[in-house]
């Protein structure tokens, strides 16, 4: 392995890893919230039990969350320093609010978990909302910088040399909402469907317990509004990657030669040597449609691109067909819900489904950043520097990717039994 | 002044407030570590009780300082990421291992010797972080990252600048002052006098062996950071006025002055790291890179400042609520209208 794979293959597992946490950290306290906010309202121990059981729940995956993120944070130094002397001062602004953002999390939480006994009721709510809100600024902080590395904008590049800079262009260019949206939405979706797996599967074995009763229904709210928000998102990224990275975009739909009324691909494997995708079912036109709103369109392929620019075409193709069709059974699982809502609670099979499929959520999540990162290779800075010429001169660089896959993994699976056993274990509550 | 300078003052005093928080939420892992005696347990338990609350907000300053010295002097983050490779990877492993081992071990996972054994990892981590904390910052003083000319990028072997007595002298000495500031802080945060007389007790060892440490980093600076060492000769107000300052903190101590002992010990670190700072004035990253050779572009620089404003009227407000509401005596407030304890 070179060291240059070594280095991206780090990058990929601390983000993999972290985004995970940063999710959590931005969903679990509007699950949190919600129930304490019911408990406020009608006074049912259930409630409170939900709004404390999760919130143990958010302080486990929120302090992995912050380590994680700060092993990021410098990682980029370490890994990436051509990358961060370049773009340190463009990207810097949203950084630094999202430090600030961060910074009101962590104290909102620490008032949240040690204060239940210390600050009034409804303090201790607003600080849960305090949360959600500061959670999904730093989120959407962190974005921004992401979406500008796909974006580039706020400064002039002359002789190699970068002038002009403006942080705020930088950071509030054409695409970063699109992105932005998308991602916070999928932080929701991810999150509700995954909680309401967890208590989908503890029914199945303990059906009347109205605790797994109420935090099933409210998971589902949230993960069954955002799934149905998400086709509009995701539309709305796609027509930006035609606008803006054309090359991502015919990676995602295998498509190698330039054409008008260009098909859209569901499934098939692109065979980057004959340049050509097998297997796939094409529907004619679509793809044009999609990406334009003409059927006529025409869609820049592949070979448009000499060889050294394009995007691992298979990786990109196969991770956007994973993460759609995650997507897609997920809003088809929400519907049915909706419709059998006054039965959910007896319907093994739909429990079972919930059980099973609330996790592709995460399967999503993680094809879907594949997509956006994979896709803008050979770039790390779109169109303007590559990863090849931005990693670090160190050498040996295979361990320090071995070490945080092996810490990683090894903390994926304590954080794991923590959680089955403290947050959604079926607890004892007083008959009501 | 410049802007430039405006942030580095900024980069600087979060590092002192990260030393003063952070730092001491290292030194009660220290402490957990070398919990002895007949109250061992109960000294662990008050140290879990004391950083709880705080740590993850306290750990936010390091972050805060890493920001914006990569984006206002992102010529000096890449040399340091360059060249301080190693221990800083070991430092993240330390913090990484800290933090999720201090919340595993608080949301007790059974049966209890797996408790315990998190216990150990979080104190081996809390004892680790701060060397290689000081280690890292020792070689960038040291000067030896070098900028060549012809390709603009840091001069190192990735070894023989942090590979060195001085760069761990600053290690030690940084584990030994936050372990310091540590027991000071924790005597305030128990009732009872015997436990109070344990931390007391750790906390004048400990500022022993600070006190050495820092002489034998001084006398390791005059060839391993001339730079440094120059420095703090040409301040020696400074170098007295710590010295004093620290003397007082000793007395305040064998006085049982706790309050006074906890102002005087956190100026002490205090004018430590910032005379650090200022000893290499206007240097970031010596021998080359200043704070106007290493400087990001004016605007970038005068758009963070505004933001270190704004985002100071709203931080220290709600930081002050947080270490009202737990670091004020920890007594319950009589009548408090909030939830039953579980």
């Amino acid at each position: 392995m070179s060291d240059l794979l070594a280095a991206r293959s780090q990058m990929a597992v601390s983000l993999a890893f972290h985004i995970v946490f940063a999710v959590a950290g931005i969903a679990m306290p509007v699950l949190m919230a919600i129930a304490e906010g019911l408990w406020l309202r009608r006074h049912h121990p259930v409630d409170l039990e939900l709004a404390r059981r999760w919130s143990r729940g958010v302080a486990i995956l929120f302090a992995v969350g912050a380590v994680s993120g700060t092993v990021l944070s410098f990682e980029l130094g370490l890994l990436w320093p051509r990358f961060m002397a370049f773009a340190g001062p463009i990207i810097g602004m949203p950084f630094s609010l999202e430090g600030f953002a961060f910074f009101l999390e962590a104290i909102f939480l620490g008032i949240y978990l040690y204060g239940w006994e210390r600050v009034p009721r409804v303090v201790h709510w607003l600080c849960g909302i305090g949360v959600a809100v500061t959670g999904a600024a730093s989120g959407l902080f962190v974005l921004t910088a992401n979406s500008w590395m796909n974006h580039p904008a706020g400064f002039r590049l002359v002789e190699g040399r970068v002038v002009d800079v403006n942080p705020w262009a930088a950071m509030f260019h054409g695409g970063w909402s699109v992105e932005c949206v998308h991602m916070l939405l999928a932080a929701y979706l991810c999150v509700g469907f995954a909680v309401a797996a967890i208590h989908a599967r503890e029914l199945l074995r303990d059906g009347t317990n109205l605790f797994h009763r109420r935090a099933l229904t409210i998971a589902l709210l949230v993960g069954g509004i955002a799934a149905a928000l998400q086709p509009v998102s995701g539309d709305a990224s796609a027509k930006l990657a035609a606008r803006t990275q054309p090359a991502k975009l015919a990676a995602m739909e295998g498509q190698f030669e330039s054409e008008p009324a260009a098909p859209l691909r569901i499934g098939g494997i692109p065979d980057e040597r004959a340049e050509r995708t097998r297997g796939a079912i094409e529907i004619p036109g679509a793809l044009s449609w999609l990406a334009y709103g003409d059927p006529r369109a025409t869609i820049r392929g592949l070979k448009a691109w000499p060889r050294e620019d394009r995007p691992p075409t298979a990786v990109v193709h196969v991770a956007f067909q994973i993460m759609v069709g995650s997507g897609v059974l997920l809003l088809a699982l929400s519907i049915l819900a909706l419709v059998r809502r006054r039965t959910l609670f007896e319907s093994r099979r739909l429990l079972t489904a919930i059980a099973l499929g609330g996790w592709l959520g995460f399967v999503a999540l993680e094809a879907g950043w594949t997509v956006t990162e994979v896709g803008r290779q050979p770039w790390i800075v779109y169109g303007i520097l590559r990863t090849a010429d931005s990693v670090t001169p160190m050498p040996g660089l295979m361990a320090p990717f071995l070490l945080f896959t092996f810490l990683y993994l090894f903390l994926a699976g304590i954080v794991g039994a923590l959680l089955r056993r403290h947050v959604f274990a079926s607890p004892r509550l007083p008959a009501s | 002044m410049t802007y430039a300078t405006l942030v580095a003052v900024a980069l600087v005093a979060s590092l002192v407030i990260y030393a003063l928080g952070g730092g001491a939420d290292f030194g009660g892992g220290v402490w957990d570590l070398l919990a002895a005696g007949p109250r061992a347990g109960r000294q662990r338990e008050t140290i879990a009780h004391a950083i709880g609350p705080i740590w993850e907000a306290n750990h936010v300053w390091l972050i805060l300082a890493i920001v914006l010295l990569f984006t206002c002097f992102p010529a000096a983050f890449a040399a340091i990421g360059t060249a301080l490779h190693i221990p800083i990877t070991v430092l993240l492993v330390g913090i990484v291992l800290r933090g999720s081992a201090f919340t595993f071990r608080s949301y007790g996972l059974e049966p209890g010797h797996v408790q315990e054994r998190w216990g150990r990892v979080f104190a081996w981590a809390s004892l680790v972080s701060p060397i290689m904390l000081g280690v890292t910052l020792g070689a960038i003083s040291s000067g030896t990252l070098g900028m060549d000319p012809a390709s603009g990028q840091v001069r190192t072997d990735f070894i023989s600048s942090w590979c060195a007595s001085f760069p761990f002298a600053v290690g030690f000495l940084a584990l030994a002052l936050f372990a310091y500031l540590a027991a000071v802080y924790l005597t305030l945060e128990t009732e009872d006098d015997d436990l109070r007389d344990d931390f007391r007790k750790r906390a004048l060892i400990a500022w022993e062996i600070s006190a050495v440490l820092a002489i034998v980093a001084l006398a390791l600076a005059r060839h391993g950071a001339p730079l440094i060492f120059d420095g703090l000769m040409r301040r020696p107000a400074l170098l007295v006025c710590t010295g004093l300052i620290g003397l007082a903190a000793l007395s305040a101590l064998a006085r049982r002055r706790y309050a006074a002992a906890r102002w005087l010990a956190a100026a002490q670190v205090a004018l430590t790291v910032s005379g650090w700072a200022l000893a290499q004035y206007p240097a970031i990253v010596p021998p080359d890179l200043t704070i106007t050779t290493a400087s990001a572009p004016e605007p970038v620089v005068r758009a963070v400042l505004e933001v270190l404003v704004v985002g100071a009227l709203l931080l220290f407000p709600a930081l002050f609520y947080l270490f009202r509401i737990f670091k004020s005596g920890g007594r319950r407030e009589e009548g408090s209208p909030g939830y039953p304890t579980e």
